[in-house]
This record gives structure tokens, C-alpha cells and sequence, in this order.
């Protein structure tokens, strides 16, 4: 009973230190579900990161130019370090970095549904960093000020390099409308097919979004799937006219009154079959990840090995 | 069926390279500011690597790297006695002091 009371007073005081933007740090005292909700929501993260680094890796030898190739090997490796950051964040409320990994290959945790996309055309290479970094980015700017410590310091720092990866993207979407009709075609056709799952990227509808209201209340949320999605729409309609192109909703269209666009319905029924594992690429993506991690395992254990036997004999010279 | 599944050996006996805490002074003149975590099997690839992760757009000169288990670290919990002592100490601080306006430079 005394335990019980004590937790529940240690919870308020929680909340009134979130509550006033104070954040937490790796070994303050926190609720349990705050510690195993984050841990799902960064390792997530993380992991979307990882495997967000595929479907670009799939051009880099095909870039169009050097100039392209260095730039697109650059942004992968950025990914890479995203996925390295929040990692560490994870880590430092106890999860252990192979036990996220196994989840990851296991299928049992998540990664965003975006990557389970093909990458068909360069023309992608210019939505993927234009669009889907872009809504990477509304979703990564309110999470640097995210209650806990870690999670928000690794934020800033993706947030960072974020905005030369969306760039980037669309400096390429300009040179292809900038160019000979088929070029511009390629543009339209993977605006065409990227348009609706970068909208899916901001998760469920408001509604359909039970955990959204705790962790708001936690600030590992600061505004709902539903607010940054209009506000997505709201960049990206413009952006896509002045590229010349069109996105393909005919229900994008500005709306005086609200002072924002209208758009249509996401394919929901799309977005919940992607999730379940049955979007084009989910089986590739989880194979080519646990290819690499058993391929590359004799690695792991050499170097620590080799480590081992360096520490043995400096022991001995000394 | 391909053997990748959870049930797979060599995912789950892997041993975990040790973690490293890493330093960085940003420039010449600068203290050296922790910056986050990495693995590594050794220390010199512990330079190696947090030169990768986290100095990709020239935010260092200098990397030191800790193994996380030799970090100590004051206690949370006790973090209100622990430093209290300074907290009723306000002539620790120069505004503590009148100075008269006619003096200058003090
Ligand atoms: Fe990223
Ligand atoms: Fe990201
Ligand atoms: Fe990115």
C-alpha cells in the first residue's frame, strides 16, 4: 500500500516536471509505460532510419551523375547516423541494441510503412528526399523539444541534416520539370505514386489514434497525425505547382475560408495491408536487413576477438 | 520458408560490441561536450567510428571516447541534497555586493 502511494505521488510529480517543460534525463525516476513507450517510439524511429537507407541505396550506383552519386551516398550515410543517434537514445533507457535489432528482423517491430515502397525511376530519388524527408521533417522538428533528454538532443541533430536531404530532392524534381517532356513525365509519374503514402506517413487518422492523447500529455507527441498532415498538404500543394506538376488528388484544392487546402481521404484499407506486412517491398526490406546482419555477424565477432587478444598482450607488456 | 525468422541462431546469440561515450571539442579553444553513445570493439575504432557518426559536417577537431561503464555519475534521486550546500550561498556571487555608482571598473 505504502509502495503504491508513494508511486502515485512519484507519478504526478512526473507529470508536473513535463508539465513545465522540464526534461527528463536517463536516470530520473519514470513511469514504466513512459519508459516502454518511448523505447518503442525511438527504436521505431531508428529503425525507419536503417531501413529508409534501402529503397536510396538501390540508385546509388545508377545516379545519373558524380555529382548526384556523392550527394545520394551522403544523405544514405546520413540515415545511417539517424539510425545511429536514436539508437543510443533507445539505449539509454535500457533497451539493448540487439535485442531492438532482433525485434526489427523478427518482424515484430515496426518501421515506417513508406519504405516498404519500390523505388522505380531516379524520378523517386526526388520524391523521397522532397517528400518524404519533408514530412520526415514535420514530424522531427516538434520532437526536438520532446520531454526526454536523449530523444530530443538526437533530434536536433537529425533535424539538422534533414534539410539538405529534402533539398537535395527537390533540386532534382526541379532539373527533371526543368527538362525534356519524358523527364518531366518521370516527375509526374512518381509524384503520382508518391503522393498518397507520404500522406500515410503521418499515421492513422486523430480518431483512430488511441495513444495519441498520453503522449501529448508525455510530449513525445506535440501535435496529432491529423495537424501535421494538413500542414503537410498545406506546403507541398504549392511546391508541387511550382514545379509544374500536379498532385494527384482532385480534391486538392485551397480552401478561403479554413485558409488551408482541402484534400481527399487517404486509401486507409492501403495503409492498414502495408502495415500488416503486405505492401510490395516489406519482404525484401526485412530480408536485405537480416542479410546484411548475418552476413556481416563474423565481423562483429572477429573485431571483437581481435580486440581481446590486443588487450591480453598489452597486459603482458606491461 | 527462408531462415530469417526470430528463431534464427545468429541473430540471437550475437555479443554486443562494449558502448563508448563520446566527446567532442567543436573547436580549438572549446571544452570537449558529450555528444551521445556509440559501439565499438576497441577504443581506436571508437575514434574511428564517432569521427563517422558524428563529426560527418566538420563539427570536430578533437574526439575523446569513454567506455560508458567507467562513467560515475552523481545520483538523480539525491540531486536536491546532493547540491543543496550551494543554494543558500548567494555571496558566492558578485551580486551580492553594493558597489557604490561612483566606483568604476568593478
Ligand atoms: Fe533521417
Ligand atoms: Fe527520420
Ligand atoms: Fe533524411
Amino acid at each position: 500500500m505504502e509502495t503504491l502511494e508513494k508511486d502515485l505521488s512519484r507519478d504526478d510529480q512526473f507529470q508536473a516536471r513535463i508539465d513545465a517543460d522540464v526534461r527528463i534525463e536517463p536516470k530520473d525516476w519514470m513511469p514504466d509505460a513512459y519508459r516502454k513507450t518511448l523505447i518503442r517510439q525511438i527504436s521505431q524511429h531508428a529503425h525507419s532510419e536503417i531501413v529508409g537507407m534501402l529503397p536510396e541505396g538501390n540508385w546509388i550506383t545508377r545516379a545519373p551523375s558524380l555529382k548526384r552519386k556523392a550527394i545520394l551516398l551522403a544523405k544514405v550515410q546520413d540515415e545511417a547516423g539517424h539510425g545511429l543517434y536514436l539508437y543510443s537514445a533507445a539505449e539509454t533507457l535500457g533497451a539493448s541494441r540487439d535485442q531492438m535489432l532482433a525485434d526489427l528482423h523478427s518482424g515484430k517491430a515496426k518501421y515506417s510503412s513508406i519504405f516498404n515502397y519500390p523505388t522505380l525511376s531516379w524520378a523517386d530519388m526526388g520524391c523521397v528526399g522532397w517528400l518524404v524527408d519533408g514530412a520526415a521533417i514535420l514530424n522531427q522538428v516538434p520532437l526536438c523539444r520532446t520531454s526526454y533528454g536523449p530523444y530530443a538532443r538526437a533530434m536536433v541533430r537529425v533535424c539538422k541534416e534533414e534539410s539538405f536531404h529534402q533539398r537535395q530532392g527537390f533540386e532534382i524534381m526541379q532539373t527533371l520539370c526543368a527538362g525534356a517532356p519524358v523527364q518531366k513525365e518521370m516527375a509526374q509519374e512518381a509524384l503520382n505514386r508518391w503522393w498518397w503514402p507520404t500522406l500515410m506517413m503521418f499515421g492513422p487518422k486523430d480518431s483512430e489514434s488511441p495513444n495519441t492523447e498520453q503522449s501529448m500529455k508525455w510530449r513525445i507527441k506535440r501535435f496529432t497525425n491529423d495537424e501535421l498532415r494538413q500542414k503537410f498538404v498545406d506546403m507541398m500543394v504549392p511546391q508541387a505547382e511550382f514545379l509544374g506538376l500536379t498532385v494527384p488528388d482532385e480534391k486538392a484544392q485551397w480552401n478561403e475560408a479554413r485558409q488551408a487546402y482541402d484534400f481527399g481521404e487517404v486509401d486507409w484499407n492501403e495503409f492498414w495491408s502495408v502495415v500488416k506486412g503486405n505492401g510490395l517491398c516489406n519482404h525484401d526490406r526485412l530480408q536485405a536487413r537480416v542479410q546484411a546482419h548475418e552476413e556481416g555477424a563474423w565481423v562483429l565477432e572477429a573485431a571483437l576477438a581481435h580486440a581481446a587478444k590486443r588487450a591480453a598482450r598489452e597486459a603482458v607488456a606491461a | 520458408m527462408t531462415n530469417w525468422g526470430p528463431n534464427n541462431k545468429s541473430i540471437m546469440s550475437q555479443s554486443e560490441w562494449p558502448l563508448w561515450e563520446v566527446f567532442i571539442r567543436s573547436k580549438q579553444g572549446l571544452d570537449h561536450k558529450h555528444v551521445g553513445s556509440l559501439h565499438a570493439a576497441d577504443a581506436t575504432m571508437a575514434v574511428q567510428n564517432a569521427r563517422d557518426v558524428y563529426t560527418r559536417r566538420l563539427e570536430g577537431v578533437s574526439i575523446w571516447v569513454v567506455e560508458s561503464t567507467h562513467i560515475h555519475a552523481s545520483n538523480p534521486d539525491e540531486a536536491a541534497e546532493f547540491f543543496d550546500p550551494a543554494a543558500d550561498k548567494v555571496y558566492r556571487h558578485p551580486t551580492f555586493y553594493t558597489v557604490p555608482d561612483s566606483i568604476k571598473h568593478m
